[in-house]
């Protein structure tokens, strides 16, 4: 009975890890061959001399969208979102921002700097992230319904806020995009 | 196959790369790609060892679970991915202060590993409070058109301008 359940269970499970391993593998590559994985490149995005970071993030994000969109309109994927809130998105945003600056690498392009070689992420950041992580989890109890609440706007999507179809948002949204990669492409950066 | 050895690939292309493989991430795991909750479940591991099993039972690793997931094997994926790439192009060396880093505060590994941590610090605890990451929210989230996402990447980006700004323009 009890071999039999976790067969079931594993039949049903529709994230085996090798397709993590695999779709990682994937990204660090790209990771690395976009630049990513350096600080010069991530701390010149933020200094505002080199727009690699922004294009690769734009570029993404377009493509990725309309892919999203169109098979979410087919009936083939069901969107995967976070929650949020005011208190939660804006604050941690902006302490984020402030790690992104000093640190000059963010979770996923760190694990992509310490395949690169890059020593200061292995022995400094890494650490301070995983420090970092325990202090929130220290602190969850007291955090949880109080500022983390604070203008709580649960899991909503921009076409679900302006109470409008997927693609209304999604055309002009793209088109905004496009146009800022091509004047990134212009300007030269 | 000579674009696999190239050390660089045009941002735009690096790009629409990540946004395909965001499509099969969806289609086939039903999960964005996302990086941060992978640090905090390690956090949770690491005190689990030495404090033992009643770690588990902190609020906030009760939501997230202490287990190795989907995700924390895309965070060791990316290593390797990023290994590969490197070695395929020469590209790879051991470093430990960056060049830029270097002409505004000296070739000082300790200093730039101490500065890295405390960056670091900031970097989890926001991640955290934010629910994610550049890759959770800043591509994963963004591109579903997550209110949450957008919010968050906006504010990564007006943090990480500031701090750099602070940074190179007035301390260094």
């Amino acid at each position: 009975m009890q071999a039999e359940k976790s067969e079931n269970m594993s039949g049903k499970d529709r994230f085996p890890l090798i397709w993590g391993l695999i779709f990682g593998i994937l990204f660090g590559f790209l990771l690395q061959k976009g630049g990513a994985t350096k600080y010069d490149v991530i701390i010149g995005q933020l200094l505002l001399t080199d727009f690699t970071v922004v294009r690769i993030m734009l570029s993404a994000v377009l493509t990725g969208m309309i892919g999203i969109y169109l098979m979410k309109t087919l009936g083939w994927v069901e969107l995967n979102l976070k929650s949020g809130s005011l208190g939660s998105n804006v604050i941690g945003g902006l302490i984020f921002g402030v790690g992104f600056g000093v640190l000059g690498y963010c979770p996923g392009t760190i694990a992509g700097a310490i395949g690169n070689g890059y020593l200061d992420a292995l022995a400094g950041g890494l650490a301070g992230i995983v420090i970092g992580s325990g202090i929130f989890a220290a602190l969850y109890p007291r955090l949880k319904s109080g500022i983390l609440k604070k203008g709580d706007f649960g899991k909503l999507t921009l076409p679900q806020l302006f109470r409008v179809n997927d693609w209304v948002v999604v055309v002009p949204v793209a088109g905004l995009i496009f146009l800022l990669l091509t004047g990134l492409e212009r300007a030269g950066w | 196959m000579d674009f696999l050895t190239e050390v660089r690939w045009p941002p735009c292309a690096v790009g629409i790369g990540i946004g395909v493989l965001s499509w099969l991430s969806f289609l086939i795991s039903r999960e964005p790609i996302s990086c941060s909750t992978s640090f905090a479940r390690t956090s949770g591991g690491v005190e689990r060892l030495f404090l033992g099993k009643k770690v588990e039972s902190k609020p906030y690793y009760q939501e997230i679970k202490l287990v190795v997931g989907w995700q924390g094997m895309l965070v060791v994926g990316i290593v390797i991915g990023s290994l590969v790439s490197a070695l395929l192009s020469g590209d790879f060396h051991w470093q430990w202060v960056p060049s830029r880093w270097a002409s505004a505060f000296g070739d000082s590994p300790s200093l730039r590993a101490f500065v890295a941590l405390i960056g670091g610090v900031f970097l989890g605890f926001g991640a955290r409070w934010a629910g994610g990451c550049t890759s959770g929210h800043g591509i994963g989230g963004t591109l579903q058109l997550a209110v949450s996402s957008w919010i968050s990447a906006v504010c990564f980006f007006i943090g990480g301008i500031l701090m750099a700004q602070v940074l190179f323009k007035i301390i260094g």
